[in-house]
């Protein structure tokens, strides 16, 4: 797998990893570093783990490039991968729900925001799930809901630990409030795998925001976060127009929320497979 | 009590001050005026029936709003009895967009936890319109599970626009408050009845709303987000609120249908508002049901049924399907 190289090595995703990298990065292209505007070689930012060379901003991985850098070559079985939202308010927008998911899945090759399934990390077993921000800001509609959901009933059954890494929007509008259910039902499932004694590790990357926030990625055992990533859960805007307050320097930030105590850690990307791999060592018996 | 309408109420006024002026002049002047009256009244009644029972999603969220509507505070003096309030969450302040305490039921212990909301603008400054920070729901675990040591069912009200949405409330982790609960109230072996009975705005209600059975007032909503939020976001105008609130499948009906409330408690024709006693009687007589049928069940069956009410709200397709 030639698309982070180093010594590590990584699992490929079936049918996934070629056509992404087609996609997102074509051969040869430059591309734009987002926060520092510094043009950069593409395949030389593909090579630094999509982090910046120059301001070391995290762009976005996929979920297939996360779970690559996150497993055991070859160690990684996807789980419950047929799962499809529907349209079960056949909600009135501007555009159809089936429409928008369409176009989502054709752009993302996914069925819905979440990839998850069994690994292995330095020989270490676990159960991952990761958001894939790209497949409609990662919200969370029931498809999301069931498949964190069960993930951690996977884990829970296998006593295994449970790793997802988090990105999301808020909550997915077209499904109303069972959208909103999907709070309980993942915080549930966590309670009966704290109960078993099992350890949940929450990778935060950029965005996580609202409703996820407010359920399953500030329930971990440890949190940690990549540097830079936004957290919370109103939107800074909201804020802004409820209170007319000024906001703090770096507010809801990573760093911001290390310092107010929700973080355990800030993990940059090139460390972030060997300390995940630390901390699930940890809590090995 | 100022009597406040809804612009589409007004009909409904108009004939009520109608009818109030021809009982005036009958009596001072000692005319008959029976005729009119019966015909006025009739028509009273069926322009209300008319009315509110074909009230639109938007119109139902502005009744839920309704700023003489009955508040937790009111249904915990006209339900309850021997009402002890309790302060504080031990860790940083007392929420006051939460109330709760220990109180009776018909002579049956309970634990009850609510949002509240202000009646006049210093009330909600102090209540914050009843949208928690953080240390409210930390107060409203630190009494759910105090009713557990109790051995006490809990009862939840629920009225809130929201969580705050503040810098302060970030500060100190709204959402870890929030999913503390959702993941907690799970594991409560006590019984718990959840109603919303104003506002059910989004996770900031949700979080005191795990319960083994969730109950609406007819005329309240329970949203992810309000319908001027989603209209902001869907159609980047606030002037489609009317249109999310339909879209958003909010009311009290639509959820029972969907199956993410268990009852609706009937409401006062009108509204809460207009009747508090008959509201509070509505909301006695439906929680003292649901709670008889749910003090059949054993510590374990409560947890494993309030996990499965939640676990079995599953809207997809899993290519089973052909």
């Amino acid at each position: 797998m030639a698309l982070f190289s180093n010594k590590n090595q990584y699992s490929t995703v079936k049918g996934f990893a070629r056509q992404s990298k087609k996609k997102d990065i074509p051969r040869g292209l430059w591309e734009k570093c987002k926060k520092c505007s510094q043009t950069l070689y593409a395949k030389q930012l593909e090579e630094n783990l999509n982090v910046c060379p120059k301001c070391g901003f995290h762009k976005a991985l996929t979920a297939q490039q996360r779970v690559e850098l996150l497993t055991d070559k070859n160690s990684f079985v996807e789980i419950d991968s047929d799962l499809e939202s529907v349209d079960t308010l056949k909600f009135e927008g501007v555009a159809s729900y089936t429409d928008k998911l369409a176009q989502n899945q054709k752009k993302t090759s996914m069925k819905d925001a979440v990839l998850s399934g069994t690994a292995k990390l330095d020989g270490q077993d676990y159960v991952i799930a990761v958001m894939d921000f790209r497949f409609l800001g990662a919200s969370m509609g029931a498809v999301v809901g069931e498949k964190i959901t069960r993930a951690i009933e996977l884990a829970t059954a296998k006593n295994l630990p449970v790793v997802i890494v988090t990105a999301s929007g808020g909550a997915r509008m077209y499904e109303g409030m069972i959208s909103l259910m999907q709070m309980a039902k993942t915080s549930g499932a966590l309670k009966r795998h704290a109960n078993a004694n099992l350890p949940y590790i929450v990778v935060m990357t950029h965005p996580t925001t609202a409703g996820v926030t407010a359920s399953f990625a500030s329930l971990g055992d440890l949190i940690v976060a990549e540097p830079g990533a936004l957290i919370g859960f109103a939107g800074p805007r909201v804020i802004r127009d409820t209170t007319q307050a000024k906001l703090p320097e770096g507010f809801q930030t990573a760093e911001f929320l290390l310092e107010k105590g929700l973080v355990d850690k800030i993990i940059p990307r090139k460390n972030l497979r060997n300390e995940l791999s630390l901390c699930l060592e940890y809590f090995q018996n | 009590m100022a009597d406040i309408t809804l612009e589409f109420e007004k009909p409904i006024v108009e004939l009520e001050k109608k009818l109030e002026e021809w009982k005036n002049l009958s009596q001072s002047n000692n005319i008959d005026a029976s005729d009119e009256i019966t015909a006025l009244s009739e028509k009273l009644e069926h322009t209300k029936k008319e009315i509110y029972s074909k009230m639109t999603p938007w119109q139902r969220v502005q009744l839920a709003r309704h700023p003489q509507r009955p508040y937790t505070l009111d249904y915990i003096n006209e339900v309850f009895t021997d009402f002890l309030e309790f302060h504080g969450d031990r860790r940083y302040r007392d929420d006051a967009a939460i109330v709760g305490g220990f109180a009776k039921l018909e002579g049956q212990k309970v634990m009850v936890v609510g949002t509240q909301k202000g009646r006049d603008t210093k009330e909600n400054v102090y209540r914050n319109f009843g949208c928690p920070h953080p240390e409210g729901y930390r107060k409203a675990l630190r009494l759910m599970q105090m009713a557990e040591k109790a051995n006490v069912p809990v009862i939840t009200f629920i009225d809130t626009p929201g969580a705050f949405p503040g810098v302060a409330s970030e500060e100190r982790h709204i959402g870890e408050a929030i999913a503390v609960n959702l993941r907690e109230m799970f594991d409560l072996k006590v019984p718990v009845i959840c109603v919303v009975i104003g506002e059910g705005g989004s996770g900031g209600a949700l979080g005191i709303g795990v319960g083994n059975k969730v109950l609406i007032m007819e005329n309240s909503y329970y949203s992810v987000i309000t319908p001027e939020g989603c209209a902001a976001i869907l159609w980047n105008d606030r002037a489609y609120s009317e249109k999310a609130a339909k879209a958003l499948k909010l009311s009290a009906t639509d959820l029972l249908g969907l199956g993410i409330v268990d009852g609706v408690v009937t409401e006062p024709l009108g509204g809460a508002h207009r009747d508090y006693a008959n509201a509070a009687n509505e909301i006695k007589k439906s929680v003292l049901s649901n709670l008889k049928d749910l003090q059949k069940m054993s510590t374990e069956q409560l947890v494993e049924q309030r996990y499965q009410r939640f676990r079995g709200i599953e809207f997809f397709n899993d290519g089973s399907e052909v």
